[in-house]
């Protein structure tokens, strides 16, 4: 009988032919931690009795969540990490490098991995058909230790994709519009795969939009198989060693298929306060956005700055909104430098953010006041989420963002383009 | 035999709610991050509170961040266990870790502010205002142990490694 791509890369990593809902060890080929659950699960290592990392080369310690660090007790949370590293032998990403997930992305994950990390957005890496999965602090620490962890198999959703998208319409509306279709619980202890003849028409930055948002409809894993795109972008980034191809067997069991057709979506936005509360943007016409935000592990590659400067050009933000945009790595910011966006993004009013997760999660660069709204790129858009429980978070892609900073309203980028 | 009050949530609680990201200055300071539990759902809720209360929530508790933090300080504000419709896995499987357990049983029945007593190993919650008993799901083996050691750490402290 065939399996998932999660089964299968369960099945290789435990040394067993498993089967959705087995309980499985199995080897982690990749462990990281962040800055602000990193602190908590060095406390949990150290309690552990763990003396050691079981592979150092494969353990990695990230600054990008406040950097640079806005107070001195997040400061010393960044020792904490720095001494831990360096005593640990981990790898070191200091701030300015850029958002953990792109950097993984970018330069560790491969296909067939299996990667987990204390932060919920690990699931972006099974855009190169990683299973990689968030978890807590503690599980984490002792992944770290012994190499190895714990899995429920998960059953498997596969959204069936065809089609191509239509200009102005990207994979954020596709991954909005699957968390719209089957809730913010809809794929909970499960796995989301994406799979289909369409899958082509979605270049590696995109699979990585997609399944970075896969946690937000409840999903363990968010996996595309890892193809001649897969393999493209790993040579790019000097890579092709690491290239493995990686599918789902053709008589694999699904519980559910759900059939996307790209040529259909339109631009689609995430309203306050739950993820799965889509409408379309041409909906949403007229309300009124004071902040604009396009960065983070979701949106903050180098074809989404592309995009919003290619919107943007020549023009100006609208006065009533301020524009913030965060390149999710420094070869994000470097590349985007050499080819013209960036000043394109400056001409046009933005405020340009050093790479890392911005004021994604609330706790510095970009909190909104009271009453307030913001059109962000980034994935969550939870009461208080950037920083006050009084103002409005409305989630969209780049286009869409682009667009709503030139008129100050939610507007459908193909108006604009 | 666990015995407490019923603090009753609705769905989707998330873990900015349970303990928001402009609060990430304090993560290393936990008493203080502590203060502010649940705050932008319920303000009054870390003064109610008492060592051995129970949150009684909805669907799909603990939603969003693989924060540990979340699980950490309800604990930390004395609530024994947690009964949800359904949980968000890295919430459940984090609050397991610190030896709280997640229960999932239909928590409509259950009013806020309802005297309960919780039978772990029996599976049962019994509303002693309601006179409702209720049974739980079960959960893997391995949690269960991990559970009965008082979470992940003291488990792995103690074992050197899971045994499934």
């Amino acid at each position: 009988m065939g399996e998932t791509l999660a089964e299968k890369i369960l099945s290789a990593k435990s040394g067993n032919n498993i089967r959705a809902g087995d309980i499985v060890i199995a080897s982690v080929d990749l462990v990281f931690i962040q800055d602000t659950t990193g602190p908590l699960a060095v406390r949990q290592f150290r309690e552990s009795g763990l003396k050691k990392l079981a592979r150092p080369e494969k353990t990695a310690v990230f600054i990008d969540h406040a950097v640079p660090s806005p107070t001195h007790t997040l400061a010393n949370d960044h020792l904490v990490l720095r001494r831990f590293a360096s005593e640990a032998g981990a790898i070191m990403s200091e701030m300015g490098e850029g958002v953990c997930h792109q950097l993984v992305a970018e330069s560790l994950a491969r296909p067939g991995d299996i990667i987990v990390a204390s932060d919920s957005h690990t699931v972006t890496a099974g855009g190169l058909g990683a299973f990689a999965t968030g978890m807590g602090s503690s599980d984490v620490a002792v992944a770290m230790g012994l190499g190895r962890t714990w899995f429920r198999v998960p059953e498997s959703i596969l959204a069936e994709v065809g089609g191509r998208f239509q200009k102005g319409v990207s994979a954020k509306d596709l991954i909005l519009h699957v968390i719209g279709l089957i809730g913010a619980d809809g794929a909970t202890y499960k796995a989301l795969e994406f799979g289909g003849d369409g899958i082509k028409e979605i270049s590696m930055s995109q699979r990585f939009t997609v399944a970075n948002m896969a946690v937000e409809a409840g999903a363990k894993v968010g996996l595309f198989p890892a193809d001649d795109i897969t393999r493209d972008y790993l040579a790019a980034q000097g890579r092709k060693k690491d290239y493995q191809p990686v599918s789902p067997d053709a008589d694999a069991i699904y519980e559910r298929t759900i059939p996307i057709d790209l040529g259909a979506l339109e631009p689609t936005v995430a309203k306050p306060h739950t993820v799965d509360n889509v409408a379309l943007a041409r909906e949403l016409k007229g309300v009124k956005i004071q902040q604009v935000f396009i960065g983070t592990c979701t949106n903050g590659r180098l074809d989404d700055l592309e995009i919003a400067a290619s919107i943007l050009k020549g023009k100006k933000r609208h006065p009533g909104t301020r524009l913030i945009v965060a390149p999710a790595s420094r070869q994000v910011l470097l590349t985007a430098l050499e080819k013209g966006y960036i000043q394109t993004l400056v001409e046009a009013g933005a405020a340009v953010l050093p790479p890392g997760c911005g004021p994604c999660l609330g706790l510095h660069q970009g909190a909104l006041g009271d009453g307030e709204a913001c059109l962000s790129t980034s994935n969550r858009n939870f009461r208080g989420r950037m920083g006050n429980p009084k103002s409005f978070v409305y989630l969209g892609s780049p286009a869409t963002a682009a667009a709503t900073a030139l008129a100050g309203e939610i507007t459908d980028p193909r108006e604009a383009m | 035999m666990l015995r407490g009050r019923a603090f009753k949530f609705g769905d989707g609680i998330s873990t900015d709610h349970i303990i928001p990201g402009r609060y990430t200055h304090l993560r290393s300071n936990l008493t203080e991050l502590a203060r502010h539990v649940l705050e932008d759902v319920d303000p009054a809720f870390v003064s109610r509170v008492r060592e051995g209360d129970f949150i009684v929530a909805g669907s799909n508790f603990g939603l969003g961040s693989s924060r540990e933090h979340a699980p950490l300080v309800i604990k930390m504000a004395g609530v024994r266990a947690i009964l949800a419709k359904s949980a968000a896995r890295i919430f459940f499987r984090n609050a397991i870790n610190l030896g709280l357990p997640v229960l999932i049983c239909d928590t409509d029945v259950i009013n806020d502010g309802d005297e309960l007593e919780i039978d772990l190993s029996a599976g049962v919650v019994k509303d002693l205002t309601s006179g409702q008993k209720l049974t739980f799901g079960k959960m893997p083996q391995v949690m269960l142990r991990i559970l009965d050691e008082g979470g992940l750490i003291p488990y792995i402290k103690k074992h050197g490694d899971f045994k499934l």
